[in-house]
């Protein structure tokens, strides 16, 4: 189950497969709380003690308390529950999408009005962007 | 007999509801989008079809990592707009055909898919945004909808095959229906995009183009894509591309494409909408 997938060989990518699953559950299921109002006011009033309900780890409540949307991912966040965190702040997803790929705001904005991230040399992470047609 | 008239495929990105429920479509972001959804909307409108199935992928709406059905069919009589963790879009309730519904549920399932069946069930925007681009803002939606539900959260998906083959076995139920119904069924999601990750804003215009492409010229070759190479070449999120293939699925071997539009970018995210034909052979 822990083996390596073949794309795991994908640069700046999370898939949220089995292993990812397994470390992230009680993050995500914290995120989903935030789909009602009432629970959306209380994680901002107080977001440690909100926190405290759900069995995170260290680094998992670090990462949300930092709003530190790579590291989310990197210990088990999905995306389409952290950005439920991202929505509580009144930031959108091409915000967060920036953010994670560490540009400011106006280059990630500017990027996409030019057609996107280019996929050639994103192919992958084993072979240098030359060796990519 | 009931049958499909028509398959829709649409990109489903929150943003393009919210550009419409805040009234900025007309901006110069969002004009050059909007105005390719016109003519889809005027041949929706002419179509005027009986019933919509809809297949889509819940985000975190209706269901959590707690339970994930890959298959899923709604067969209420209504379906609530989800809070997505922004409150509800300000847009109609989906109202359900239960009768066909629960046909289609029990057809598939004697035919070897394994559905889960939802009794209650929040709709958000993968359902929502597509209905929204084919039929603009009216106070009610002008056709019954029946939700399909596919797990592209978790990985992994269903194959695109499987997706095919639920897709014809769609078009077998329906057609097995014994009311007089014209269908539309929209495949949703895609085209390219990726939210997450350094790598976050990959769109490639040139897989989406060679989709779009095979969807009328090589529906079958198209199934086989491997989902590495989906989150490789679309994006992860492009992955999402799969549903399509239910819709197509349920079309017949040869359909026309009426209407082609594309466009980047809507928010992080390769925007699409085709129309293809059932009823027209070529």
């Amino acid at each position: 189950m822990n083996s390596p997938k073949d794309y795991d060989d994908i640069p700046g990518t999370y898939v949220y497969d089995s292993r990812r699953g397994r470390e992230g559950y009680a993050l995500n299921m914290f995120c989903m709380s935030l789909n009602k109002s009432e629970n959306r006011s209380l994680f901002k009033a107080d977001p440690g003690a909100y926190l405290d309900r759900y069995k995170l780890s260290p680094e998992q409540r670090r990462a949300v308390l930092e709003r530190d949307w790579l590291g989310m991912l990197k210990v088990g966040g999905n995306i389409y529950y952290t950005i439920k965190i991202a929505f509580c702040d009144g930031l959108t997803f091409q915000d967060v999408a920036g953010m994670m790929s560490g540009v400011p705001k106006e280059t990630y904005v500017n990027m996409m009005l030019a057609g996107g991230r280019s996929i050639d040399g994103n192919r992958h992470k084993s072979r240098p962007p030359e060796a990519e047609s | 007999m009931a049958k499909i008239v028509a398959g829709i495929a649409c990109s489903h990105v929150p943003a393009i509801g919210a550009a419409m429920d805040k009234g900025t479509t007309d901006t110069p972001y969002w004009q050059p989008l909007f105005a390719g959804y016109e003519p889809a909307r005027d041949w929706l409108a002419k179509l005027a079809p009986d019933v919509a199935i809809i297949v889509y992928n819940d985000h975190a709406s209706a269901l959590s990592l707690e339970i994930i059905p890959t298959f899923m069919i709604g067969v209420a009589g209504e379906f609530p707009i989800a809070d997505e963790g922004f409150g509800p879009r300000p847009v109609p309730v989906v109202q359900g055909h239960p009768e066909l519904a629960w046909h289609l549920a029990e057809s598939l399932i004697l035919d070897e898919f394994d559905m889960t069946i939802a009794n209650e069930m929040p709709v958000d925007h993968g359902l929502t945004v597509p209905l929204s681009v084919t039929c603009g803002q009216p106070a009610a939606w002008p056709f019954p909808v029946i939700p399909i539900c596919v797990n592209v959260v978790q990985y992994p998906p269903p194959t695109g095959a499987r997706c095919f083959k639920l897709g014809q076995a769609i078009s077998r139920a329906v057609a097995s229906f014994d009311q007089d119904l014209r269908v539309v069924i929209y495949g949703t999601g895609g085209m390219s995009h990726q939210l997450q990750g350094e790598r976050a804003g990959l769109i490639n215009r040139r897989f989406d183009t060679e989709f779009l492409d095979g969807l009328t010229r090589d529906p079958i070759g198209l199934t086989k894509i491997p989902h590495t190479e989906y989150m490789r070449e679309a994006g992860s999120e492009g992955v999402e591309l799969v549903m399509w293939h239910v819709m197509r699925g349920a079309l017949h071997e040869r359909v026309s494409e009426v209407y082609r539009h594309y466009h980047v970018p809507a928010s992080n995210t390769a925007a699409a909408l085709m129309i293809l034909d059932n009823e027209v052979t070529t």
